[in-house]
């Protein structure tokens, strides 16, 4: 459920980072107040611990295949819904980082896919609420059930929401939605049988390790409400900021252009090869008014107004073109000319 | 002026879940000595160790270090003069590299980091470890990580080093290297072991804690030869003094 | 290195009876391999880590920003990973491999893009190309660079270095503390783990996944067994004065060195987003050409 940074935009990414970022500054705040400095280890070590068994497979039942533990949820049973999204964090950022498992601008996203709901909103609400101060084993499994499922259903339809709203994949939202959602339905039961398991069997041999067996009093409080309306205004805003950037923002050479010559491009001598280069680069190319070819290979030269006016969002520009390809090609053999080059320098001396 | 002498008197501890571990362990260690603190398993050597540095605190009866009571308001100035070596090193280093973890005490002190950068250089040459600094824990041997974990423990130039099964798992060319390396410390040294060779080494004067009390209280020479003490208390005559395995002498 | 070989030729059998095994130690050895990269020395990693976070967030930012059809806009970015490679000595190598790891998921969902969106876009001659693939290809761009940047980073600063520029950029101490932490125990908790299974795999004759049952109870001994460590290693913590945050022994020098870096990789960046340099480039080189 990792997303890459490759199908995100700038705006999604950026947004989501607002957003986990907020919250995980919240959540620190939170815990400077409630924490023993006997937490800080625990939750390196825990960390530690859901990092190794996710490494260890399980194999489930009737299926054939293999699942390994997501953890978010167990995380907060043991830690405590601030602690545990922090060490999704830490465990998020290492994956990244590491083994490039969910990219760097798309941790924000992957954070709040996978932290945010099994940790602050899931854990909190529905499993406490099931599960109460001392369940048995029934109304463990039950709250682990509904939770797990719950935190992936939730993860999922985020993962679905972000890639499109991105618009770098062509994956429309039903389909993807409708793809997405039965898989991880299917992993949320998994997890939340796992999890309870885990629970039930740290509950036999060490109650006092869990977080959702103290007392009311000293469990943290979580509302999320006012930080949620906070975060969301200031991911909309970041996000309105960098889309703009992104693709309203007219070309600058092609701005510039039109604006010292009034022309967009300039007219290029209509001989030889040229001719025949700029003939085909007239067919290879999208003109900068940027409409894709009519049927009828026709292709209408628009004023240049509409070409600006038709730069809206999202902006839809194959940045193909004859040119583009040769200097692209020239870039990538001077890239590796460089390279090589600076290496045998190094080498040398 | 106290000199750092560890007094501990009447000392009573009981854990959470009711095991009496420690009942009325009484003793005073004077600046400079070295002491081994034997026994069995269970004994109650590491939870009396535990007491020193303020890690447990005392159900009954006292304990001192130099001029301060043990209790929750003295907890800095006490684990500024006794530095404890844990048994397990992987306990102890929990930085990416070793000089980060030496680092770890003085920087905790707030000492400026170019001064903790000096200690940092002084222990590791300390316990010949300079050549370790940027290496990270788990590239270490079982002797490497020793050394670095005592580094770690000197950076904070304690007065009293206490140290818990120090040559466990050690190979026989580490522990050599490690008792001549406690050897040459001027500290007043308190370790805990089941090695009782390595204690006859380093300890000049020992105390055999028994189901929570202290059963013998002496010259290591006198009470490691008491063959009758070290059974009642679960131990064994050091290897050395044992007879010989192949002429049986 | 000799016995890292050594292990590899004994375990080779319960490797391939059981391949989850041989996760912890690639796991492991991939972290050492990318920890060992920042430990050299180059113009590259003496560079101030809050320096290359900058650049990597601008970077990341740009490739991400071009619009979904952009392949020839991306080309002139990779200049920066390749001239970073090249200054910092890294092994090709290691950049292949981390980007093999790193590739199936972004690959996958690209895929859909040539089969879901068939309009032909562009030609190349008798090629007719549809916007699914124009997609796809610019996806795999960014992938590639997007990749590369995070690796890069890594190797250029080093996890705990890492950890503190961006404690000093305004990450909560606590989470830098858990950052940090988190790294340590990794290889603890891990080599723990790995025994364990060690001890399962030898003992059973299933290959692939382990039995629930056998699972939660290995998963949940090893939660314990975390569980202690963590307590042992807060007393060791509370023994050297720990009072709740970890504190730095980097200190910050930032240089003009570092704002050189700065403002050349921006200038750069903005000038391949909205210059089109590929496409100006090779404009002038067909110009010539005639």
């Amino acid at each position: 459920m990792h997303m890459a940074d490759a199908l995100i935009s700038p705006a999604t990414g950026g947004a989501m980072w607002v957003v986990s970022a907020g919250l995980a500054l919240h959540a620190a705040r939170k815990l400077r107040n409630e924490i023993t400095e006997r937490k800080v280890p625990l939750m390196g070590v825990m960390g530690a611990f859901v990092f190794a068994a996710q490494m260890i497979n399980f194999s489930i039942p009737g299926t054939g295949s293999s699942g390994h533990l997501a953890g978010g949820l167990l995380l907060a049973a043991l830690l405590g819904p601030h602690a545990a999204y922090l060490v999704m964090f830490s465990i998020l950022t290492v994956q990244a980082l590491f083994f490039g498992d969910g990219g760097l601008l798309a941790l924000g996203c992957n954070v709040f896919n996978m932290g945010f709901w099994a940790c602050l909103v899931v854990y909190p609400f529905i499993f406490r609420r099931i599960a109460g101060n001392r369940p048995g084993w029934s109304r463990l499994l039950t709250a682990s059930l509904m939770a797990a499922v719950l935190a992936l259903q939730m993860g999922a339809f985020s993962v679905v929401l972000e890639t499109r709203l991105s618009g770098i994949s062509e994956l429309p939202f039903g389909k993807f939605l409708l793809l997405m959602q039965p898989i991880h339905l299917a992993i949320g039961i998994v997890e939340g049988l796992v999890t309870a398991a885990l629970l039930s069997f740290v509950w036999k041999a060490r109650p006092e390790v869990l977080d959702f067996t103290a007392d009311a009093r000293d469990r943290a409080k979580v509302s999320l409400k006012p930080v949620l309306i906070g975060f969301g205004a200031a991911a909309v805003i970041t996000g309105g900021l960098l889309s703009w950037f992104a693709s309203t923002h007219p070309d600058g050479l092609e701005w510039s252009m039109f604006r010292t010559s009034g022309r967009e491009e300039l007219a290029a001598p209509a001989d030889g090869v040229h001719r025949s280069l700029s003939e085909a680069q007239k067919k290879t190319a999208l003109m900068p008014d940027y409409e894709f070819p009519r049927p009828d290979g026709n292709r209408e030269e628009s004023p240049p107004e509409s070409a600006l006016q038709a730069e809206h969002w999202p902006a839809v520009k194959a940045g193909t073109s004859l040119a583009g390809l040769v200097g692209s090609a020239i870039v990538l053999a001077l890239a590796g000319l460089v390279g090589l080059t600076v290496r045998l320098k190094r080498r040398r001396s | 002026m106290s000199h750092h002498i560890v007094e501990v008197s009447g000392l009573e501890y009981r854990y959470p879940n009711g095991t009496h571990a420690l009942q009325g362990v009484s003793f005073r260690i004077e600046h400079g000595e070295s002491v081994g603190i034997i026994g069995a398993n269970g004994a109650g050597k590491s939870t009396l160790l535990l007491h020193l540095n303020g890690c447990l605190l005392a159900t009954q009866g006292t304990v001192r270090v130099g001029d301060f009571p043990v209790t929750r308001a003295t907890l800095p100035e006490i684990r500024r003069s006794v530095g404890m070596v844990f048994q397990d090193p992987n306990d102890q280093l929990f930085m990416p590299t070793v000089q980060e973890d030496v680092a770890f005490g003085p920087l905790n002190m707030r000492l400026p980091p170019e001064e903790a950068e000096a200690r940092v250089q002084q222990s590791l040459a300390a316990v010949n470890a300079a050549h370790l600094a940027a290496r990270p824990p788990y590239e270490l041997s079982g002797g490497e990580k020793r050394a670095a974990a005592i580094a770690a423990v000197l950076a904070m130039s304690p007065d009293i080093l206490v140290l818990d099964e120090p040559t466990s798992g050690l190979d026989p060319h580490a522990r050599r290297k490690l008792i001549a390396l406690l050897r040459g410390f001027k500290h007043t040294k308190i370790i805990a072991a089941h090695d009782l060779d390595m204690i006859m080494d380093l300890c000049t004067r020992s105390i055999v804690l028994h189901d929570g009390c202290v059963e013998a209280d002496g010259p290591t020479a006198a009470l490691l030869t008491d063959q009758q003490l070290l059974v009642r208390t679960g131990l064994e005559l050091p290897l050395r003094l044992q007879g010989c395995p192949v002429c049986a002498r | 290195m000799n016995h890292v070989k050594h292990k590899g030729h004994e375990e080779h059998a319960v490797l391939v009876v059981n391949p989850g095994m041989a996760q912890f130690e690639s796991a492991l050895n991939d972290i050492r391999a990318l920890e060992r990269l920042a430990a050299r020395d180059s113009p590259v990693q003496r560079l101030d880590p809050r320096a290359m976070v900058i650049v990597t967030a601008a970077f990341l930012i740009t490739v991400v920003s071009f619009p979904k059809y952009e392949i020839a806009g991306l080309v002139p970015l990779v200049l920066y990973p390749a001239i970073l490679v090249a200054v910092g000595n890294l092994p090709l190598r290691v950049l292949v491999r981390y980007l093999l790891l790193a590739a199936p998921f972004a690959v996958l969902v690209g895929l859909f893009n040539p089969l879901l969106d068939r309009a032909i876009t562009a030609r190349l001659g008798a090629l007719a190309v549809s916007g699914g693939w124009l997609s796809f290809l610019s996806i795999l761009a960014r992938f590639l660079l997007t990749v590369s940047a995070a690796l890069l980073l890594l190797a250029a600063t080093g996890y705990s270095a890492l950890c503190s520029a961006l404690g000093r950029l305004g990450m909560p101490r606590l989470l830098t503390t858990q950052f940090l932490l988190l790294y340590r125990f990794i290889f603890i908790v891990a080599d723990e783990a790995q025994r364990m299974v060690r001890a399962y795999v030898l003992r059973s004759r299933r290959a692939g996944g382990m039995p629930l049952r056998v699972w939660s109870s290995l998963t949940g001994n090893l939660l314990l067994r975390a569980y202690d460590r963590g307590l042992r290693v807060h007393t060791a913590m509370l023994s050297r004065g720990f009072d709740g945050f970890m504190r730095s022994r980097h200190t910050p020098h930032w240089s003009w060195l570092d704002s050189g870096f700065v403002l050349a990789c921006a200038g750069f960046f903005l000038l391949a987003r909205f210059g089109h340099p590929a496409e100006l480039l090779g404009r002038w080189v067909l110009q010539v050409l005639r």
